[in-house]
């Protein structure tokens, strides 16, 4: 068979329902193997929201998301969503076309360096070189992708090869001598961690991506709740601890609750489990957690100890280590009431600077109070994706995810534009939930194009844009630590979005006021099909709290 | 470390930190890769990426024509060595990284030297290169080039007492090396 009609049965054997892309030349022979694949394809308009929808569909199910495009400029389109995978752990299969192996280096039409380009950015990559290698190539990408530490596996094929014959046997086994992820975790480390664990007297779980990654929220939550032990999450980690819960202090970081950010500072004990302490999570790293002493349990042993030097490193899967350090916690018989203290030095915290805003007195839409009215009009229940800016703190701030999978966005690349296109991924891959997208006036701009895709294929998410008619976080910044200068961060009323979804063959739909906004966020989950809604909030309203850039937790403001 | 549910004590106090992460010496790191296109690039972009410094590199066969070994040699002053093989680890064309012990490594390295030398100093130059155990390979009127096999202080000490001569261009290999004894470097 032709070596396309092998991808085809491939991406059947992996599982695979729903690949998003784009075709073009080079990749002309599989989009002639699609016709009787019997793979779901989705026509995107632009390669980028392939990439991102399939991250969606990834972050959303699980599952490894698939996105194709064709060479040059299509696989160029792809080296966002091929990067802020890469960032967020995220597993997706990409595979482009290539230019025939006579044109290769030549400098031929739509010929880019797709492997060179993507190189820094990918899990792995395969350059295909004789057709016979492709069906073990996809099987060996996608276990790469979705095993250890997940992440985007790039598959390049030139146009000949890919329509070149061969003698196709399923592949049952994948050969990779240098890919061995452990994740079980050395017991004796894990040991040592339950004994300091209970020798603490002010620990705190610091939970991250990896939780979701390795589907290990049920075993954070009963380990954590085997004591009464504080868990605060990173913005990627929201969900994998049920929000609210009493010994939840929120998401920490630059935009964290001060309790969650002021417990790290004087924690004893820090448990890190599958983060990686980001910039945005430590701050000044001088004088991050300057009392604690650190166990950090992360699938991929480079993150252990790159930014700070861990006391009890275990290298393991959330889910099986968690597990483990449960039974040996429990062995242990730790004293509960050792914590009181630090629960009344918490609860004062928490009682002292609570989330909260000062609401308008009139008809108007804070942009908090908007994320408050969708937690409301959905009964917390959506799959919520965002882009990112102020609407991305607010939406991870006031809305509660009570599991894992339900809020998805770009954090570690911090992509604009990311929204959209996940929530349509999300839309396919969860057809059951409602799945809306909180976006920000800027940002849904650059993936708007999707909206056609949705209408197409009556996908129906529904897009709430937080329009203040800036770059919002671009002009906090502006207005705070750049002595109120605007530079270029005004958009103004352009475009009109409800014609802008018309045109799309959407629905569009205005909301500017505050007493009917849940009511009419009902009305618009409820409408079928793919929803655009511009929500007009306080055009200058900052998100806080915040600790500025390179300060220390205890210098949070706002 | 006992049994589960021991109740031996443990002191936060006494935990002690990963070590200092530059060990302030040079490391030589023997790499085997898959014999795959592209191993070295990914290899070289890893490093300029992460801002490691690569002081030197050979590529070479194994007696296993799948397997290359990559030996590269990298200022432990300058950068955390457990990151660097970390992040090498990683690569999935990485099959096995060796941070070789200086006590018990064989390393060496080749180079070639073009001196200037007319008359009256080639005889000397050749003294001293027989005092470094080292051959002329070519001798024209006004040059000879002299190779030189040895460790890189025996490279750099021949370099030091050849360059008042006039070193027209010095070749340099960059280190191989192998561990003692009976084990597979």
């Amino acid at each position: 068979m032709r070596a396309v009609d092998a991808v085809m049965e491939c991406l059947k054997a992996e599982g695979v329902d729903v690949v998003f892309g784009l075709p073009g030349g080079a990749n002309l022979p599989t989009y002639d193997a699609f016709v009787n694949g019997g793979i779901r394809h989705i026509l995107v308009r632009h390669e980028a929201g392939g990439g991102h929808a399939a991250e969606g569909y990834a972050k959303a199910t699980g599952k490894v998301g698939v996105a194709f495009a064709t060479s040059g400029p299509g696989a160029t389109n792809l080296i966002t969503p091929i990067c802020d995978a890469m960032m967020d752990s995220v597993p997706v299969v990409f595979i482009t076309g290539q230019v025939r192996t006579e044109l290769l280096g030549t400098d031929g039409f739509q010929e880019a360096d797709t492997i060179g380009i993507s190189m820094p950015v990918v899990k792995h990559s395969f350059m295909i070189q004789h057709p016979q290698e492709i069906p073990r190539a996809i099987h060996e990408a996608f276990h790469i992708a979705r095993t250890g530490r997940p992440g985007p596996v790039l598959i390049d094929i030139p146009q000949d090869l890919s329509r070149a014959e061969i003698d196709y046997e399923p592949v049952t086994d994948v050969r990779l001598p240098g890919y061995q992820p452990r994740v079980e975790g050395n017991q004796k480390q894990i040991r040592q961690a339950a004994k300091a664990l209970a020798a603490a007297q002010r620990p705190v779980i610091y939970a991250g991506g990896g939780v979701v990654n390795a589907n290990a929220s049920e075993e954070l939550t009963e380990f954590a709740t085997s004591d009464r032990f504080p868990v605060t999450c990173t913005l990627m980690g929201l969900g994998a601890f049920p929000a609210p819960h009493e010994q939840w202090l929120g998401m920490l970081g630059m935009h964290g609750t001060r309790a969650a950010n002021y417990a790290m500072d004087e924690a004893d004990l820090i448990c890190a489990v599958g983060a990686r302490f980001d910039d945005r999570i430590t701050g000044k790293l001088s004088e991050f957690a300057p009392r604690a002493k650190f166990i950090h349990i992360d699938v991929d042993p480079a993150e252990i100890s790159k930014n700070v030097p861990a006391h009890i490193p275990i290298v393991g899967d959330a889910k099986h280590v968690l597990a483990k350090l449960l039974i040996e916690y429990r062995a242990i018989g730790a004293d509960p009431a050792r914590l009181s203290a630090w629960w009344t030095r918490i609860e004062g915290w928490r009682e002292k600077y609570p989330l909260g805003y000062e609401d308008s007195s009139d008809s108007e839409i804070k942009p908090q109070f908007m994320v408050q009215a969708l937690y409301e009009a959905t009964n917390g229940e959506a799959i919520v994706t965002s882009d990112v800016g102020q609407h991305q703190m607010w939406a991870a701030q006031y809305y509660d995810f009570p599991e894992p999978r339900r809020w998805i966005n770009s954090g570690g690349l911090g992509t604009m534009g990311f929204g959209l296109p996940a929530a349509m991924g999300a839309a396919i891959g969860c057809p059951e939930r409602v799945v809306c997208c909180i976006a920000g006036d800027g940002s849904v701009q650059m993936n708007a194009q999707e909206l056609a895709t949705c209408a197409q294929n009556e996908i129906p998410i529904k897009v709430f844009i937080m329009n203040n008619g800036f770059l919002g976080m671009v002009r906090q910044w502006q207005e705070l630590f750049w002595d109120g200068k605007y530079s270029h961060v005004e958009t103004g009323e352009f475009p009109d979005f409800v014609k802008l979804a018309e045109a799309y063959g959407a629905t569009g739909m205005r909301f500017e006021d505050k007493a009917t906004l849940v009511e009419d966020m009902k009305r618009a989950i409820a409408t079928d099909g793919p929803v655009v809604v511009d929500v007009r909030v306080t055009r200058e309203e900052n998100t806080y709290p915040m600790i500025p850039a390179g300060q220390a937790a205890r210098e949070m403001v706002g | 470390m006992g049994e589960p549910g021991t109740k031996a004590p443990l002191s936060l106090e006494e935990l002690e930190a990963a070590t200092s992460m530059r060990t302030g010496r040079k490391h030589v790191l023997s790499i085997l890769v898959e014999n795959k296109s592209g191993v070295l690039t990914r290899i070289a972009g890893l490093f300029a990426r992460r801002g490691f410094n690569i002081d030197t590199l050979t590529v070479g066969p194994t007696d296993d024509e799948q397997i290359s070994r990559v030996t590269l040699t990298v200022d432990g002053a300058l950068h955390p060595i457990d990151q660097v093989t970390k992040q090498l680890h990683k690569l999935i064309n990485v099959l096995k990284i060796r941070d070789l012990e200086p006590a018990d490594t064989v390393a060496r390295e080749l180079a070639l030297f073009k001196v200037a030398a007319d008359g009256v100093q080639r005889g000397e130059l050749m003294q001293i290169a027989e005092i470094f155990r080292g051959k002329v390979v070519d001798v024209t009127k006004r040059a000879v080039i002299i190779e030189v096999t040895g460790t890189t202080e025996k490279i750099e000490a021949f370099e030091g007492m050849v360059r008042p001569f006039g070193l027209i261009e010095m070749m340099r290999t960059g280190e191989i090396a192998i561990s003692r004894g009976r084990s597979e470097t």
